[in-house]
């Protein structure tokens, strides 16, 4: 079983500055790193090949740097890396990107097989989850997003079972193979790499394609030139005031706190009460 | 089944990565490991990096590294509780190839370097903690790390795993260090805008200070304060002893809030953010610390064999150098295939042939001498501040009266006798 992995090198949220003037990410002030989700979506796809056989192929779009992210993938174990990069797909929003991705995509499936795609929930620098979908609605394949785990996969019968997070539980959904999974953190720990991946890792040089390496590329739905969106404005979240601290005694504050309570029942007479 | 190299270098710091680069460039199979996230991730020092030794390195260096500002101006500051004593050199011809010293972050120049060594062919792997040597017949033959099937051979494993070095430690070529052999450095990159730092330094873009700080900086505590410039930033920070500060039950941070706060420094540092706080232990044990350097198999280098001038602030450098030393002992002896201790044994001779063999000899005693006579610190800069407070306040006292005074002063602790052999100490310490 061929497995596909769509990988994304974002900038660690974790630590990136927001420049006070425009309301950007200023993408200097943080080191690049693997999209986390796409990582619990590499080791899964390396734990389906221990099963399954066949080889984990990880693809992404992405300036030359971005060759650290998929060797970031081979040290989970991915086989092979593919990376499409060119000028003329920067700027793409995720029609464009979603596009692009399925354009390599095609190539690969051609040359090789491919008979699942995975994709991390959404990448932490934009948070849209879009990319995915797109993926999956232009290879007309089932898109089954925040899967939490891969109940079975019946390669004979051309179908598996997953576990997908929904708002309040979680559904079974089987699918027909091939099919595109966005997975959740939940489906899986990352393990450590051993040693011999890393070593690999270090010297592994991905397959990098520009847009003259791909077939039948409409140009025009690449980039900045293929991206209907627009960004109307961009503002940081405004802060919460500041809590209300009720001290004195223990009976004092409960009385408070009570007192509270019935004033703005609105708050907590969610269920069950009267509103 | 597990690879071999020729060399596996345990540490991307100054001396691992010197090592990698010079062998690599040789032609050798190079691995080398580093335990943080990236070179550089978990490295400390001050922030001055030297010239020369990295020169033979990568000659031009400056071209192409992520300096910050060369050193054109090198200050001395003597503080008591609200005074100082200064002396400076400034030299513009410092501010030009091939310039003298530079302010690095570690963060970044760490990262250069090690890239450098991977342009040389050698292998580098993050995040892979070298957990012990693999010996069997009594010669080292790889290490053993962290990960699964963790194993990897070499003909030669160079330990340049930092100051505590777990490694040599395990060979036993060292006991665990003294607190009197380590000495524990806190500092804080504050962010200032460069044109802020040109003004109150009084330098141009492209031009940086150092500034040695002596005294009151520590508490009396053996030991120094720094600040130096960077491009937007300034290195602020202390070193002690190790026992110093248990003796006097200081807290790291406590001693670096001291410095930051007080009156002659303040000025300097007012209005900056902080943008890292580093700590880290320094070998300052000097030439009677120095460990076992070479075994069968095995050669040790830069902070894990206690290469720090700790009079002069010297590290980096020497680390840099014993790095390329062990490389190209290593060379040599790939020629003739022997790898044992008895070959690799020119490594030691040749470091102590060399700059650093010659310094640390040169002030085997001085860190002693001093940490066992603390009035050098505690009791002397005040009396050299009260000094020049006497001599240089008007108030109509006749001047030679005041240099009795000052006399009286200076010896009445100690005595005339007590002050000459205090004197005599310090400048048999350093000679």
């Amino acid at each position: 079983m061929n497995i596909l992995v769509c990988i994304k090198q974002v900038p660690d949220t974790k630590i990136i500055k927001v420049n006070p003037k425009t309301n950007t990410l200023d993408r200097s002030s943080a080191p690049a790193i693997l999209n986390p989700y796409d990582a619990h979506a590499v080791e899964e796809a390396v734990r389906l090949r221990e099963i399954h056989g066949g080889k984990v192929i990880v693809l992404s779009m992405g300036p030359p740097q971005a060759r650290n992210a998929i060797r970031k993938c081979v040290e989970i174990g991915a086989d092979e890396g593919y990376l499409i990069s060119d000028r003329r797909f920067a700027g793409a929003d995720t029609l464009a990107t979603s596009y692009a991705l399925f354009k390599a995509i095609e190539k690969l499936q051609h040359e090789q097989g491919i008979d699942l795609v995975l994709c991390g929930k959404h990448a932490i620098d934009g948070d849209t989850g879009q990319v995915g979908p797109g993926i999956a609605r232009r290879m007309e394949i089932p898109p089954l997003t925040n899967v939490i785990k891969v109940e079975e996969v019946d390669l004979e019968g051309g179908k598996l079972k997953v576990r997908r997070k929904i708002e309040n539980g979680y559904e079974l959904i089987q699918s027909s193979l091939p099919c595109l999974l966005t997975v959740e953190k939940e489906i899986n720990e990352v393990a450590y790499s051993p040693l011999p991946n890393m070593l690999r890792a270090a010297r592994y040089e991905p397959t990098v394609w520009t847009v003259d390496d791909l077939d039948d590329v409409d140009i025009k739905q690449l980039g900045l030139k293929g991206s209907p969106t627009i960004v109307g404005k961009m503002w940081p979240p405004e802060k919460s005031s500041g809590a209300e601290m009720i001290e004195g005694e223990a009976k004092e504050q409960v009385e408070k706190l009570l007192a509270i309570t019935l004033e703005k029942r609105e708050l907590f007479g969610v269920k069950g009460g009267e509103k | 089944m597990s690879e071999k190299f020729d060399v596996i270098v345990v540490g991307a710091g100054p001396a691992g990565t010197s090592c990698a680069y010079t062998a690599a460039k040789n032609g050798l199979k190079v691995l080398l490991i580093e335990r943080g996230e990236y070179p550089g991730a978990k490295n400390v020092m001050g922030g001055i990096l030297y010239r020369k030794q990295l020169e033979e390195i990568i000659p031009e260096f400056w071209k192409e590294a992520p300096i910050e500002r060369p050193v054109v101006e090198q200050r001395f500051w003597f503080l008591d509780k609200e005074s100082m004593i200064t002396t400076s050199y400034k030299g513009l011809e410092w501010a030009k190839e091939p310039y003298n010293n530079f302010t690095v972050l570690r963060a970044k120049f760490d990262k250069w370097f090690a890239n450098k060594a991977v342009e040389q062919g050698a292998l580098l792997i993050n995040e892979t903690v070298a957990t012990e040597c693999i010996v069997e017949d009594g010669k080292v033959v790889g290490v053993r790390t962290d990960r699964p099937d963790g194993e990897v051979y070499a003909d030669v494993v160079v330990l340049a795993d930092g100051v505590n070095s777990l490694l040599a430690k395990q060979l036993g070529f060292h006991k665990e260090w003294k607190p009197n052999e380590v000495a524990l450095t806190v500092m804080e990159v504050l962010k200032l805008p460069s044109k802020t730092i040109n003004e109150r330094f009084n330098v141009k873009d492209g031009q940086g200070v150092s500034v040695e700080i002596f005294g009151d900086a520590t508490h009396g505590i053996l030991g120094t304060g720094f600040l130096y410039t960077n491009k937007d930033s300034v290195n602020i920070g202390v070193g002690t002893t190790l026992s110093g500060m248990m003796k006097k039950k200081l807290k790291p941070y406590e001693l670096l809030e001291h410095v930051k706060q007080h009156p002659m420094i303040q000025p300097y540092i007012e209005g900056s953010e902080t943008q890292e706080y580093l700590a880290h232990l320094i070998p300052e044990g000097g030439f009677n610390s120095v460990p076992k350097l070479v075994g069968n198999g095995v050669i040790v280098t830069g902070d894990a064999a206690q290469f720090v001038n700790a009079i002069h602030r010297e590290g980096s450098n020497m680390a840099m150098s014993s790095g390329k030393i062990a490389a190209e002992t290593i060379v040599k002896a790939k020629e003739t295939g022997d790898f044992s201790e008895r070959t690799l044994d020119s490594y030691r001779t040749e470091i102590y042939d060399s700059f650093i063999g010659k310094d640390l000899k040169k002030y085997k005693d001085a860190a002693h001498t001093f940490e066992e006579n603390p009035q050098y610190f505690q009791e002397y800069v005040p009396l050299m501040n009260q000094a020049m407070n006497t001599f240089f306040t008007v108030d109509g006292t006749p001047k030679w009266e005041k240099q009795k005074k000052i006399i009286a002063k200076m010896t009445a602790g100690r005595g005339k006798i007590g002050l000459a052999k205090d004197m005599y100490k310090a400048w048999k310490a350093v000679k």
